[in-house]
């Protein structure tokens, strides 16, 4: 073997070793202890950082979980009661039961209900046709139907329904992270409590102009009129400035004000016998 | 060589249809709707109740603040209702519904069209008037005027700047007035001087506008300190920091009003404005208007209450033609599509065009294909495609480090892109987000 070989592997040994050693000393000395249990509390999260907890990722919201002396005020709304049960068995911690919940669009105004006034020939995304106009419809507040709901939804959760006017949130796809309720420039998505079998009873509506001007612009708009609120036997409605609201945590699901509403502004889904559904309809045509 | 601001700037087809029609009168309408958010600032509050009896030019909203104005009736007649209903913005406002009976005017006003020359005010009292009559920037971003007049504390005005300019095609109002009333916009200048106590007015007329420069600049003489500037033809020239670069040479600073330059930008429509207040007695509650539009029978300039339905306006040069695609109001470049012809005309309005459908639709658009000319165009010296894309992936943060806040929204670069995007509808939204964040991080 040539000496050359010898020298070489010889200097590369000694250079080696006391790099370690002065790498084993550094590392000592900048040690920055990590809680194993964020790692542990990490993996057990659905791991699709949606931000629907309020932190920025899966990681930041298991330091936080790791930080908390509770866990009442923390919720990963994807994973639900399972992940959070293993979660606070990791720390320890007791698990804190929160009912699921999903998101509805308030507006039932497909262009059937809802006929076009005006033609948008801007940019096409719901905020910047909400901030040029009231919508091409006559109500300024129902669903402007450009899906920036659609596109903020990492989960496939909405159906754009292109043409008909209104998006449709698939419940069971849905987890309530929330994105979709910051997306909305009309304020229109509500999370709501999640009832057995995707029942709910709820106002499709945000009208809250006056009665008469409501309907005009639509055939199903909530005009106020206060029929439902006194048909309710558990204070689950409420009206203010001309629409009435459904308390999903107080609604029992009783179905009373549905056949009173005379305007069918409230809409039940997921009941055998009365079930509404809405198909596909053709793309909407303006009425100059 | 004509003066004209140096970056950026587009020439579009002028396309001046009314251009030389008399200003006519329009017959008064049967109602109106007057919106009391005519300005910028905060809304009027209205002091008439359903069943009022009014008279043209009656203070029927109390300005709320500083920077807010009165308005007056356009009309004498009955208050139908105070309801909502959409204005130019697109959504529902509050406004003041008046069933129209005869014509009576308040007893102070002077109707005569005799020109008064003789004023004299002390400059508070100037702006006072001007604050009681109601007058806001008659250009079209209605900037209450009163306000323009009293500069910040440490600041002084050292030249006013009348806006003759009219770069938007299509629109002639600001023209027939300095055709026809050069020189009430004189003595309007001069009160204007007076109450900011400058010694210099320049009067900023593009070159298109022959005629109107030859009579200003003859009458002029006979005014102390006025002069009048021939600019080049080229849009956004009625931009305020355009016109003042162009008239003077000066910049004003990113973020800066003109006022730190010395210098304050009024309309002639303004000034006119503000000669009939303070000379006569008359508050704002008429204005000129263009109605125009190439398949238009009669395009023509009107007199026009405010409140008057667009609907009116349009019956006047002959009725809506059958391929109408849009009817917008104010200019092409900055004006708005409105959505109903029952829509008031209102402080602002400058013109109505209708455009028909040929022109009216935007076409698809497609890639950015970098060729920078929309930087090459904007007259702020901003890159639109960068903040356009800023805008679309709402990276806030560097979309106010880029500056969109001085974006004048003048739509050169939507204008002149050749892939058609929608560089301008990006950049407003921006706008709003960024100057939302602002406003939250002053609190």
């Amino acid at each position: 073997m040539s000496i050359t070989v010898i020298y070489t592997i010889a200097t590369l040994s000694v250079i080696g070793t006391s790099a370690a050693v002065i790498l084993y000393f550094v590392a000592q000395k900048f040690k920055v202890y990590e809680d194993p249990r964020i790692d542990d509390t990490e993996k057990a999260l659905p791991g699709a950082n949606c931000g629907g907890c309020g932190f920025a990722g899966c990681r930041a919201f298991a330091e936080a979980c790791v930080k908390a002396d509770n866990l009442s005020e923390l919720n990963c709304p994807v994973g639900g009661n399972e992940t959070m049960s293993s979660v606070a068995t990791i720390l320890g911690l007791e698990a804190v039961k929160k009912e699921p919940r999903v998101a509805y669009i308030r507006c039932n105004g497909i262009c059937d209900h809802r006929p076009k006034t005006s033609n948008f020939d801007g940019a096409t995304t719901c905020a910047i046709a909400a901030s040029v106009y009231s919508g091409e419809t006559d109500c300024q507040w129902g669903c402007v139907s450009y899906g920036d709901c659609y596109y903020s939804c990492e989960f496939d959760a909405i159906d754009l329904r292109a043409g008909l006017g209104v998006p449709l949130i698939l419940d069971d796809k849905c987890v309530a992270c929330g994105a979709c309720v910051e997306a909305c420039p009309k304020d229109l998505i509500e999370l709501r409590k999640q009832f057995p079998k995707n029942r709910k009873v709820v106002v499709a509506c945000r009208n809250q102009d006056k009665g008469g001007v409501a309907r005009k612009a639509c055939n199903v708009a909530c005009i106020g009129c206060g029929k439902c609120e006194k048909e309710c036997k558990f204070d689950a409605i409420v009206i203010t400035n001309n629409l009435a609201f459904i308390d999903s945590d107080k609604c029992k699901l009783c179905r009373k004000c549905v056949p009173v509403c005379p305007t069918n502004a409230i809409i039940e889904e997921g009941f055998p016998p009365r079930k509404i559904v809405t198909e596909e309809k053709e793309e909407c045509s303006t009425t100059k | 060589m004509l003066k004209t601001f140096k970056i950026g700037g587009v020439h579009p087809p002028e396309n001046k249809l009314s251009a030389g029609k008399k200003i006519e009168i329009l017959p008064i309408p049967k109602t109106v709707f007057i919106p009391v958010a005519q300005h910028i600032g905060s809304p009027s509050t209205a002091v008439v109740n359903k069943g009022d009896v009014v008279k043209t030019g009656q203070i029927i909203a109390k300005s709320s603040g500083f920077v807010s104005t009165n308005i007056h009736s356009s009309v004498s007649g009955k208050v139908k209702k105070i309801d909502l209903s959409p204005d130019s913005s697109g959504y529902p406002k509050q406004g003041i519904f008046i069933d129209v009976e005869g014509d009576e005017w308040m007893e102070e006003i002077n109707r005569s069209s005799d020109l008064v020359k003789e004023f004299n005010l002390d400059g508070p009292q100037i702006v006072q008037k001007i604050q009681e009559a109601g007058i806001v920037g008659m250009g079209g971003a209605t900037f209450p005027t009163h306000v323009k007049l009293v500069p910040p504390k440490g600041m002084k005005a050292e030249i006013l700047l009348i806006n003759g300019v009219e770069c938007e095609p299509y629109l002639t109002s600001d023209h027939q007035l300095m055709l026809e009333k050069a020189d009430e916009i004189l003595v309007g200048t001069q009160l204007l001087m007076k109450a900011m106590n400058v010694e210099k007015a320049a009067i900023g007329i593009e070159n298109n506008k022959t005629n109107a420069i030859q009579l200003l600049t003859d009458k002029a003489k006979s005014y102390k300190g006025i002069s009048v500037v021939p600019l080049k033809v080229k849009y956004p020239q009625g931009g305020e920091k355009q016109l003042i670069k162009a008239v003077t040479g000066r910049e004003v600073p990113s973020g800066g009003l003109p006022i730190a330059v010395g210098a304050v930008v009024d309309n002639v429509g303004t000034a006119f404005a503000v000669y009939e207040a303070i000379q006569k007695n008359k508050p704002l509650f008429e204005r000129v208007v263009t109605v125009t539009g190439k398949e238009v029978k009669n395009p023509s300039n009107y007199k026009v209450r405010i409140g008057t339905a667009t609907s009116e306006l349009i019956e006047a040069v002959g009725g809506l033609p059958e391929n109408t695609g849009k009817i917008i109001s104010g200019g092409p470049m900055m004006g708005r599509a409105i959505t109903s012809p029952d829509i008031p005309v209102t402080k602002g309005t400058s013109g109505i065009l209708i455009m028909p459908e040929t022109e009216a639709k935007r076409k698809t658009y497609m890639e950015c294909i970098r060729c920078s000319r929309c930087v090459s165009v904007c007259p702020m010296g901003l890159e639109p495609f960068l903040l356009m894309t800023l805008g679309q992936k709402q990276i806030f943060d560097r979309a106010e480090n880029e500056k969109v806040m001085d974006c004048i929204e003048c739509g050169s670069c939507s204008y002149t892109c050749p892939s058609n995007r929608p560089l301008l509808d990006y950049i407003r939204f921006g706008k709003a987000k960024v100057g939302a964040i602002i406003r939250t991080r002053k609190k």
